[in-house]
């Protein structure tokens, strides 16, 4: 049978490209294998040439196959599988590249391609270390795209295409038919909840962090097998400052995507997800230390080796988490259940590339030279060392917590995480904290080998000062009032407070004081303020971020069930139901629900909120916006909330809708009571009574604008409800181009509807209301008060410029190349971080 | 002291705050039947919607408040409180993950996971479901 308006050719295109990529990673991988292994110059330089050419073409290709998935996607091609999965014609052109990488296979991609771009500035730049190096790369792309080559190998399909096509995929009726295709309207299109700019931004520059790290183990293997022990770490550190930016970048702007647009509250919940990025980062952190240790005392070796494998293999072993489903229930965002082959394939990649080079490492592990003699304790790479130490330790303790799933899958138990699973993470990192702050904010005026006791005392007293009499006046005048937790872990939040400030503050006078403002010797001590400037803001905004939803305190707490616990009131009530155009006081704003808005996107509705905070002594409105979260409310009822954030330099309040009313889908079937009415007239309705004030023509005023070829009667009306509040309505009636309209006006708060329907005889006028309460609009709305939130922002891009100053000063850039490099990464940093906030 | 030997204490000091850590406050899977017996204990219950009973929700009048009936598979059903909004898919889940407290016949639910076909787009059965609905 033939099927009708298929477009087969672009995925048979991609697929070929995506079986030329293997291969050619195949013939890459030995020929520089063999070179790596052929000691003669001659013959070693035409295997180079040879398996340069394979990795071009495999370059090439695997681009080809990213233009194919996206042109199939643009095209909305559903008679693959991957673009039905993956693309809707609703989705705005900028989400196209977002649903490429939503999925499992263009995720792959996208690691792949960045090996693509590192292999190729590494054949330029790695010289006698390039076949070696190459080599792992291509190893890594054979498992790469082996994951999504799509081939059966005796019955079972090893890796999965994303060029399948829908009909040989899911089983249907609609397939039998020639023009199946007609049957499907619309993919479905990206998950709500990914809808976003950052969806766009961040899967690329997390995964160039993630494929970035294969860069310093391929190094220390190169090193393994030419037997040049430690040539490799002065060579690889640019690298692994790369790679620790790039990778602690992504991670937080991660954080930072989680803030903006999703509705948990915060910028880290300590996600199996995101731990699994984070772990990796912890242990290349103290990798990049023990190698900056070896590169200036010659101690810490066997350690860079250890913590460089270990990097990339615990890299692998997240992928290995999120990607297998083996996370289940345990968190938001993980890929579901990928099929036992490919478990089998994520599992052995795991492990293909670190256990060899581990298993090089420990054969020559005695070979690896190392300093008998102890470190002097007043020596700046004792310190370091230990720093690295406490980081290492970290990152074990928080992926031993987060494996939980795995132990269960091993060992049959059926251990959950605990109640409060960010507390079991903080009271143990809160510690971290105050070690690495105190270390980050000592260490710089610590000197190689030893330290001048007096030199240290005399150069860390004012920074120590200043941070103990800054900390005391914070805890006076602005104290971190997390008590949630006891006493002991709000003494715990201080110290790190303290010693993050005092972290600042040391590595700014470090700065001044020893090197001068020579700021391009300083990349590490200005990586350090910003990571401690960091973990000060975080400690800041998340020990003082406030619910001012609170329900318990506005008084509007009406309890309707019965409560068979008893104890309701306990619990803090932190949703907050707004009615429509009905004032409601939280916190210091009363708030008040105006109005939605359609967007353009299908099902997509923005909220309008109006904040007013009054000054309660001169009644005047100190503050005044409309902030606008906005919802999904897809056809099964399933909703997706966006949040609305007001943002001030020292707070933001945070908003986002947790249930919305659903409009009632059984008709309006009340009609107005007629009513004639003269002017100062009242009539009764169940809450209250309204009087008719007055009637104008053509009234020009912030409502209404009319024509002068117009006739528009406005009726004006105050309603009085039995509680005391009153409010106004202006039902009209016009004459337009000689047709009669009516403009009804509705009170919502007391859910009266008027209408104005003309003139009767002995100046009366028709008045009509309506009473209905079924047509009650209302949210249901979370708000928070985040203080001080940017500093965690600013930490991080300070923390990023000062990798990047590191990385520029230790490949020995021009500094032409310097600054430009500088400005390209803060003029990014600043367009994600500030205009991608609009 | 020898630095060494200070570098293996901080590392027995650290080995030995983690397994402290360790050994607190997991909680685990359990039925409804088996938390019946772990009154106040907190567990993770493994369970589905039971729809012939009613949910009780008004956002109107407490929007903190929410009760419905839970069954497991093993056709226990318990009453569960949860003190928030209700999540919009409750009632399309196929199955829940109430984490919380035992209190008396009340199963005290402090988070609400929701496994729903919606989200699921890998899941091939759903897939063949919705692939004509549009």
């Amino acid at each position: 049978m033939t099927f009708e308006n298929e477009h087969l050719l672009p995925g048979q295109v991609g697929h070929f490209f995506v079986l030329l990529a293997f291969v050619a990673s195949i013939v890459s991988a030995i020929s520089y294998f063999t070179a790596s292994k052929t000691q003669l110059e001659n013959e070693k330089q035409s295997w180079i040439r040879f398996a340069r050419g394979a990795f071009f073409i495999q370059a090439f290709s695997l681009f080809a196959v990213f233009c194919c998935i996206y042109y199939i996607c643009s095209n909305h091609y559903y008679e693959y599988l991957y673009v039905y999965k993956h693309a809707s014609r609703e989705l705005e052109p900028k989400y196209l590249l977002a649903c490429i990488w939503e999925g499992q296979e263009g995720s792959f991609l996208l690691w792949a391609l960045w090996h693509c771009a590192l292999g190729m500035v590494l054949i330029f730049t790695a010289k006698k270390r390039e076949a070696a190096i190459l080599s792992i790369i291509n190893t890594a792309q054979f498992f790469l795209i082996l994951m999504i080559l799509g081939l059966y190998i005796f019955n079972v399909r090893i890796g999965s295409s994303p060029f399948v096509l829908t009909r040989n995929e899911l089983a249907g009726p609609i397939f039998s038919q020639p023009n199946y295709l007609s049957f499907i309207k619309d993919g479905i299109g990206l998950n709500p909840l990914l809808r976003n700019y950052w969806m766009v931004i961040h899967p690329p520059i997390l995964f160039l962090g993630f494929a970035s790290t294969i860069v310093p183990i391929a190094f220390a293997y190169s090193s393994l097998v030419s037997k040049d022990w430690g040539g490799w770490v002065k060579a690889a550190l640019p690298w692994t400052l790369f790679s620790a930016c790039v990778l602690g970048t992504g991670i937080m702007m991660g954080g930072k995507w989680a803030y903006e647009s999703l509705s948990f509250g915060g910028y880290w919940a300590w996600d199996p997800v995101e731990n699994a990025a984070f772990v990796p980062w912890l242990i290349l952190v103290a990798g990049l230390h023990c190698m900056a240790i070896f590169n200036s005392t010659k101690n810490a070796l066997r350690a860079s080796y250890l913590f460089i494998i270990l990097t990339y293999l615990f890299v692998l072993y997240s992928t290995f988490l999120t990607r297998t489903g083996i996370l289940g229930d345990t968190s938001v965002h993980s890929f579901t259940e990928a099929g036992t082959a490919m478990n089998v394939l994520i599992g052995i990649y795991v492990v293909a590339i670190s256990l060899p080079v581990f298993y090089l490492f420990f054969k020559n592990y005695s070979k690896i030279p190392s300093i008998q003699k102890e470190e002097d304790m007043s020596s700046r790479e004792f310190w370091m060392f230990i720093g690295g130490l406490i980081l290492f330790l970290s990152a074990l303790f928080v992926i031993s917590i987060t494996s939980l799933p795995v132990y269960n899958k091993i060992f049959g138990t059926n251990l959950a995480d605990p109640q409060d699973r960010e507390f079991a993470y903080n009271k143990v990192l809160v510690l971290v904290a105050v070690i690495v702050g105190l270390l980050t904010g000592v260490s710089q005026f610590l000197r190689y080998k030893n330290t001048d006791k007096k030199y240290l005392i005399k150069k860390i007293a004012w920074p120590l000062g200043i941070s103990v009499v800054g900390t005391g006046l914070l805890m006076i005048f602005y104290p971190v009032d997390y008590t949630q937790k006891g006493p002991g872990f709000l003494v715990a939040v201080n110290l790190a407070l303290f010693a993050s400030i005092f972290s600042v503050l040391a590595n700014g006078f470090y700065l001044k004081s020893v090197l001068k403002w020579n700021l391009k010797a300083g990349g590490a001590a200005i990586a350090h303020l910003g990571f401690a400037l960091m973990i000060g803001g975080m400690l800041i905004s998340s020990g003082n971020k406030k619910v001012i939803s609170d329900n318990s305190k506005t008084g509007l707490f009406i309890p309707f069930a019965k409560d068979p616990t008893g104890r309701g009131t306990e619990n803090p009530m932190e949703n907050l139901t707004l009615l429509k155009d009905v004032p409601t006081r939280m916190g210091k704003y009363t708030v008040t629900y105006v109005s939605d808005s359609a967007s353009n996107e299908k099902d997509r509705t923005f909220y309008n909120l109006h904040f007013q905070k009054i000054d309660s002594v001169s009644g005047k409105v100190e503050e005044n916006f409309v902030l606008s979260p906005d919802a999904y409310r897809m056809k099964d009822n399933n909703l997706t909330s966006n949040p609305g954030t007001k943002h001030y330099l020292t707070h933001d309040i945070f908003t986002y809708i947790s249930t919305i009313s659903v409009p009632d889908a059984s008709k309006d079937t009340t009609t107005f009571k007629p009513h004639t009415l003269a002017i100062g007239d009242s009539v009764f309705y169940s809450k209250g009574y309204y009087v008719l004030n007055g009637i104008e023509k053509n009234p020009d005023n912030e409502r209404f604008h009319f024509s002068p070829a117009d006739t528009a009667l406005v009726a004006d009306i105050t309603v009085f409800s039995n509680n005391g509040t009153s409010y106004k309505a202006y039902p009209a009636l016009v004459i337009q181009n000689q047709e009669l309209n009516f403009i009804n006006d509705t009170v919502n708060a007391e859910n009266l509807y008027l209408n104005f329907s003309g003139i009767s005889n002995g100046n009366k006028f028709k008045i009509n209301s309506k009473e209905n309460d079924k047509l009650t609009e209302f949210i249901t709305l979370k708000a928070y008060y985040f203080p001080y939130i940017n500093l965690v922002w600013l930490g991080l891009v300070i923390m990023s410029v000062g990798f990047v100053v590191s990385l520029v000063n230790r490949v020995k850039a021009p500094r032409i190349w310097a600054y430009m490099s500088i400005g390209l990464v803060l003029m990014f940093l600043f367009y994600l971080f500030l205009l991608a906030n609009n | 002291m020898k630095t060494s030997s200070i570098v293996i204490l901080v590392v027995i000091a650290a080995a030995i705050g983690a397994l402290l850590m360790y050994s607190v406050d997991f909680s685990t899977y359990d039925t409804i039947g088996s938390a019946k017996e772990k009154q106040g204990q907190y567990v993770h219950l493994i369970a589905k919607l039971d729809k012939s009973k009613p949910i009780q929700y008004d956002a109107l009048k407490d929007p903190n408040y929410l009760s419905f009936y839970a069954v497991d598979s093993l056709g226990n059903s318990t009453q569960v409180i949860y003190r928030n909004t209700k999540p919009a898919e409750l009632e399309q889940s196929e199955r829940v993950v109430l984490k919380g407290k035992m209190e008396g016949n009340v199963f005290e639910c402090n988070d609400i996971l929701l496994k729903c076909p919606s989200k699921y787009k890998d899941d091939k059965k759903q897939l063949e479901k919705t692939v004509t609905q549009y």
